[in-house]
C-alpha cells in the first residue's frame, strides 16, 4: 500500500474536505441552527446508543432483579467474586479508622476533608485508592462546574435545567441539594485558593453548557478538574489525612446487622490483602467508562471499571437509573492515538459549531449531551454525511476556528491550552484548521442510589460522585459532575462523621453478603467464569494473550 | 412474512451500533496484528518489540503485552502518570514525553518513570499566610537554581518552568502562578534538575497562595450565598418539589434561554 500524503496533520483527502468547511464558516456565523423541539429530541434519540436496540438485559439477580442496565454492567453483577469468602482472615484487622473512603478523586478527597472539619481527627480517617491518588475522571474535567451565581440567575433556574436535562427522572430532593450548595462549595475552592477564570473587574468568567439556560460554568482554563482535584489533593496532604494508594477495595464488609463496617482491599502490587474495620465507608470510585459499552471508545480514565456499584450491589445496596449512559457528542475521532478522548463541551459553548461534510451546521451546538451525541450518528450513519478516517472511523467536523471569529484573536489558546497543546502533539493545529469527532461513552449517569445526605439504603455506607445514582437522572449536564463531587463529597463527609459521632456499634465482621451473593447466583443458574470487580482493563495484544503462560 | 417498518428500523439502528463497535476495535480491546500496515520497532527498557506506527508509546506497550499498573492514569494528557524517558535513534539527547501523548517512532529506545521521589512539605495558609519568606521556608532549595533551563526542557507540557522559577526568587507569584498552570506534577522537571528543586510542589503552593490572596472576593458569589443562606429560595423549591414530572416539563419547556 502507498503511503498517505499528509497536510497539517490531516490525509490529503480529508484536508480537502476541510474546504469546504473554510468556505462555509462566515455564513455559518451569522444563521445559527435553531434548538430542537422536545417531540424532535424523543426522534433523533432513537438512534442514541441507549434506545438503539441490542444493548441491555435484565439483571436477574440483587435488589434490583428486573431492571435493565447496559449489558457489560449486568455481565459484572452477574459474575463471581475475586475471593472465596471463607479464604480471608477476618480476625486480624490492619487498620482500624473510623471512616474509610474508597476512591481517591474529587468526591472522595473532599469527603476527607469535610469529615476532618466535622470533627474526625485525620488519623481517623483513610483513603484508598486503585491507582495514585487523585488520579480519576475527575482530573479530566475540562468544561468546568455550574453554580448560580449571576444576578440573572438563581438555583431554581439551575434546579430546572438539570431535572429537564436528566429527563425528568432526577430525585428533585437531591437536586436541590446540589444547586443550592453549589455556591458555597465554589467560595470553599476559591479560599483553599483554586484559580478560576476572572475577567478584568474580577468576576468570574462564566460560559454555559449543553442544556443550561444561563451562563454559570465556573472553570479553569480547560484545566478545570484538574485544578479543583490538586488543590483538594494539597490541602488533604497538609493534614496528614493518611492514603494508600494501588489498594483498591475488592469486598465490602458487613456485620451481623448488615450494615457496611469496612473492606477487604488488595495491594495491587504485593498482591496481599488487608482488611479495614470502619465504622462509616464512603464509595467515591467513580463510573464505568473503561467497560467500553458498546464498543464505544472512552474519555474515562483508566480505572474507570464500575468496581463500587459490584460491591455495593452485593452489600444489597439499591441502585437507579443505570439503565442510561452518556456519551460525550464530541470525542475525538482522529488521529488514531487520541481515539474517544474528550473535547470539552465548552469548545462548543464558546463557539464552535458541528458540521458535516457538506459544510452545514445540522444541529444547534447547545442541545443536551444525548440530543447532541444522536445527531451526530444520524448524520454519519443516517444521513451519510459524516467524514470517514483511514482506518473507517466516521466522524462530522467540529469548527474550532470560529471561536476566534466569536470571541476574537488568541481565544481560542486562552480559553483551551489543553486541546491546543494535544492536538498540537500529533501535528494539528487547532486555531486554524477544524477536527473530526463522534461521541465518545462518557459518563455513568446512575449509580449507588442515594439521598440528600449521601446515605445509601444500606448503614454505613454512603456515596458520592459518579458513583451514585439519583441527582444526574437519565443524563447529566456539562459541568454537574465536577459540582456533584463537591457538593456530596462535602455532605457524605459531614453526614458519616456525624453517623460515627453518634455512636456506631460494630459487630463480628462477616462476608456474608458475599457468600449470600453466591448463592443467589448459583440458585438463578447463573455459570460463568466471569469475576467482578475487574480493577482494569486489558489492552494487550491479541497475539501476546494467545501465548501467555501465568507463572508467577 | 413481511417485516414491519418498525423491526426494519430497528435491525437497522443494530446494523449501526455494530459498524460504530468494529470500526472503534483498535482502542476499546486488544489489538489484532493481522489488521496492522504499518510496523515499527522500539526498544522497551533496550529489548526490541516490533509495534504498529500508529501507536502511542503506551498503547504500543501494551500491544506488546505490558499491563500497566503504575505508569497510566487518565491516558489523555491530564494527570502525569506516564513520564517517559527516550533517546531517538542516533541521537545523544536525551527526551521526555508523556507515554499517552507521544506517537512511536522506529528506533526509539525508552523506560517509563512513573513515579518522582520528593517529599511534600506541609502548611497551612491561613496560619502562616502566602509571603515569599513562607515559600522559602519550606522551599528553601529554590535559591539553588542556577538558571540552566534543563528544567524548561524537560517539560512535557512545554511550560517556561525556569522562568516561574525565577518568579518566585523575584517574588512575583502571579507570573509563576499563571505560568505553572498547565503543570499535570510528573515530576520530570524535578528529576532533571540539578539544584534538586521540587517545581511541581512548589508551583502547587505558590498557585494557591495566589488564588486565596491575589484574587479580590467575588461579588455575586458572596451575594448568592448570603441569599441561599437567608433562605430566599425556600418557598419556591418546596413548591416545585411538590409538582410532577409533568408539570416540571412545561415549567422547562417555557423557560427563558438567556446566554448572552
Amino acid at each position: 500500500m502507498s503511503e498517505l500524503k499528509f497536510i497539517e496533520g490531516y490525509p490529503e483527502y480529508m484536508y480537502k474536505l476541510i474546504e469546504i468547511v473554510h468556505e462555509t464558516r462566515s455564513a455559518r456565523l451569522k444563521e445559527k441552527p435553531r434548538f430542537m423541539t422536545l417531540e424532535e429530541r424523543e426522534e433523533v434519540l432513537k438512534i442514541h446508543p441507549d434506545y438503539a436496540p441490542g444493548g441491555k438485559r435484565e439483571i436477574r439477580i440483587g435488589p434490583n432483579k428486573g431492571d435493565v442496565a447496559p449489558n457489560e454492567v449486568v455481565d459484572l453483577l452477574e459474575a463471581y467474586p475475586l475471593i472465596n469468602p471463607n479464604e480471608i482472615d477476618l480476625n486480624n484487622v490492619d487498620y482500624e479508622p473510623d471512616i474509610l473512603i474508597i476512591g481517591g478523586g474529587l468526591a472522595g478527597t473532599t469527603a476527607a476533608l469535610w469529615a476532618n472539619d466535622n470533627g474526625i481527627p485525620a488519623e481517623n480517617i483513610l483513603l484508598v485508592t486503585k491507582l495514585r491518588h487523585g488520579d480519576s475522571n475527575s482530573v479530566m474535567a475540562q468544561g468546568g462546574t455550574q453554580a448560580a451565581d449571576r444576578p440573572d440567575d438563581s438555583p431554581i433556574i439551575h434546579f430546572i435545567d438539570t431535572m429537564g436535562g436528566g429527563h425528568f427522572a432526577n430525585k428533585p430532593d437531591v437536586v436541590r441539594a446540589l444547586v443550592e450548595d453549589a455556591p458555597s462549595i465554589i467560595k470553599w475552592l476559591v479560599e483553599l485558593g483554586a484559580m478560576f477564570d476572572r475577567d478584568e473587574n474580577g468576576y468570574f468568567l462564566e460560559l454555559s453548557g449543553g442544556g443550561a439556560s444561563r451562563r454559570r460554568m465556573h472553570a479553569a482554563g480547560d484545566y478545570t478538574g484538574l485544578e479543583e482535584m490538586r488543590v483538594v489533593r494539597d490541602e488533604f496532604r497538609n493534614r496528614g489525612i493518611p492514603c494508600l494508594e494501588f489498594n483498591p477495595a475488592i469486598e465490602l464488609l458487613t456485620d451481623n446487622d448488615g450494615k457496611v463496617v469496612g473492606a477487604v482491599l488488595w495491594n495491587m502490587e504485593t498482591r496481599e490483602y488487608k482488611i479495614v474495620k470502619a465504622k462509616a465507608t464512603i464509595l467515591a470510585t467513580g463510573g464505568f467508562g473503561r467497560l467500553h459499552i458498546r464498543g464505544f471508545p472512552t474519555t474515562n480514565h483508566y480505572g474507570a471499571t464500575c468496581d463500587g456499584v459490584v460491591l455495593a450491589y452485593r452489600a444489597g445496596a439499591k441502585l437507579r437509573d443505570m439503565d442510561t449512559v452518556q456519551y460525550h457528542p464530541t470525542g475525538a475521532a482522529y488521529p488514531q492515538q487520541i481515539i474517544g478522548l474528550l473535547l470539552t463541551e465548552k469548545l462548543r459553548t464558546a463557539g464552535a459549531q458541528v458540521v458535516n461534510v457538506d459544510g452545514e451546521a445540522f444541529v444547534n451546538p447547545l442541545e443536551p449531551r444525548d440530543v447532541e451525541a444522536s445527531a451526530i450518528i444520524r448524520e454519519c450513519y443516517i444521513r451519510n454525511k459524516g467524514i470517514t478516517t483511514p482506518t473507517g472511523i466516521r466522524g462530522v467536523w467540529l469548527d474550532i476556528p470560529m471561536i476566534d471569529l466569536v470571541r476574537g484573536e488568541g481565544s481560542i489558546k486562552k480559553l483551551f491550552p489543553g486541546m491546543v497543546r494535544m492536538y498540537n502533539r500529533f501535528g494539528i493545529n487547532i486555531t486554524k484548521n477544524p477536527v473530526l469527532v463522534f461521541p465518545t461513552l462518557h459518563y455513568q449517569n446512575g449509580g449507588v442510589e442515594t439521598d440528600p445526605y449521601g446515605q445509601t439504603n444500606v448503614k454505613g455506607l454512603f456515596v458520592a460522585g459518579e458513583v451514585s445514582g439519583g441527582v444526574h437522572g437519565k443524563n447529566r449536564l456539562m459541568g454537574n459532575s465536577t459540582l456533584d463531587c463537591l457538593v456530596f463529597g462535602r455532605r457524605a463527609g459531614i453526614t458519616a462523621a456525624n453517623y460515627v459521632k453518634s455512636g456506631v456499634k460494630i459487630g463480628k465482621l462477616t462476608l456474608n453478603h458475599v457468600e449470600k451473593y453466591v448463592k443467589e447466583l448459583e440458585n438463578t443458574g447463573i455459570k460463568t467464569s466471569r469475576r467482578s470487580p475487574i480493577l482494569l482493563p486489558d489492552y494487550r495484544g491479541k497475539a501476546v494473550l494467545a501465548r501467555m503462560i501465568d507463572v508467577f | 412474512m413481511e417485516k414491519t417498518l418498525e423491526e426494519k428500523t430497528s435491525e437497522r439502528f443494530l446494523d449501526i451500533m455494530e459498524r460504530i463497535k468494529e470500526s472503534n476495535k483498535s482502542v476499546t480491546t486488544g489489538i489484532d496484528e493481522k489488521e496492522i500496515k504499518h510496523w515499527v520497532t522500539i526498544y522497551i527498557m533496550g529489548k526490541a518489540y516490533k509495534v504498529p506506527a500508529d501507536l502511542t508509546l503506551m498503547q504500543a506497550m501494551e500491544f506488546a503485552g505490558y499491563r500497566f499498573i503504575r505508569g497510566a492514569g487518565c491516558r489523555a494528557g491530564f494527570c502525569g502518570a506516564c513520564a517517559t524517558i527516550y533517546r531517538k535513534k542516533g541521537e545523544y539527547k536525551l527526551r521526555t514525553a508523556l507515554a499517552c501523548q507521544t506517537r512511536v517512532e522506529d528506533g526509539m529506545y525508552l523506560v517509563q518513570i512513573p513515579f518522582a521521589p520528593a517529599e511534600k512539605p506541609v502548611y497551612n495558609l491561613d496560619k502562616e499566610g502566602g509571603g515569599l519568606d513562607v515559600v522559602f521556608k519550606h522551599f528553601p532549595e529554590v535559591a539553588r537554581c542556577v538558571s540552566c533551563n534543563t528544567c524548561t526542557k524537560a517539560c512535557p507540557q512545554t511550560l517556561e518552568v525556569m522562568d516561574c522559577i525565577q518568579a518566585i526568587l523575584r517574588g512575583d507569584f502571579k507570573f509563576a502562578a499563571e505560568n505553572s498552570f498547565d503543570c499535570i506534577q510528573c515530576g520530570l522537571c524535578s528529576i532533571r534538575c540539578p539544584a534538586e528543586i521540587i517545581h511541581y510542589h512548589l508551583f502547587q503552593m505558590v498557585r494557591r497562595i495566589h488564588g486565596k490572596f491575589g484574587v479580590p472576593p467575588e461579588p455575586n458569589l458572596e451575594k448568592r450565598i448570603k441569599e441561599i443562606e437567608e433562605g430566599k429560595f425556600n418557598e419556591e423549591f418546596e413548591k416545585l418539589l411538590k409538582l410532577s414530572p409533568e408539570e416540571l416539563k412545561e415549567i422547562y419547556r417555557k423557560r427563558e434561554i438567556k446566554l448572552d
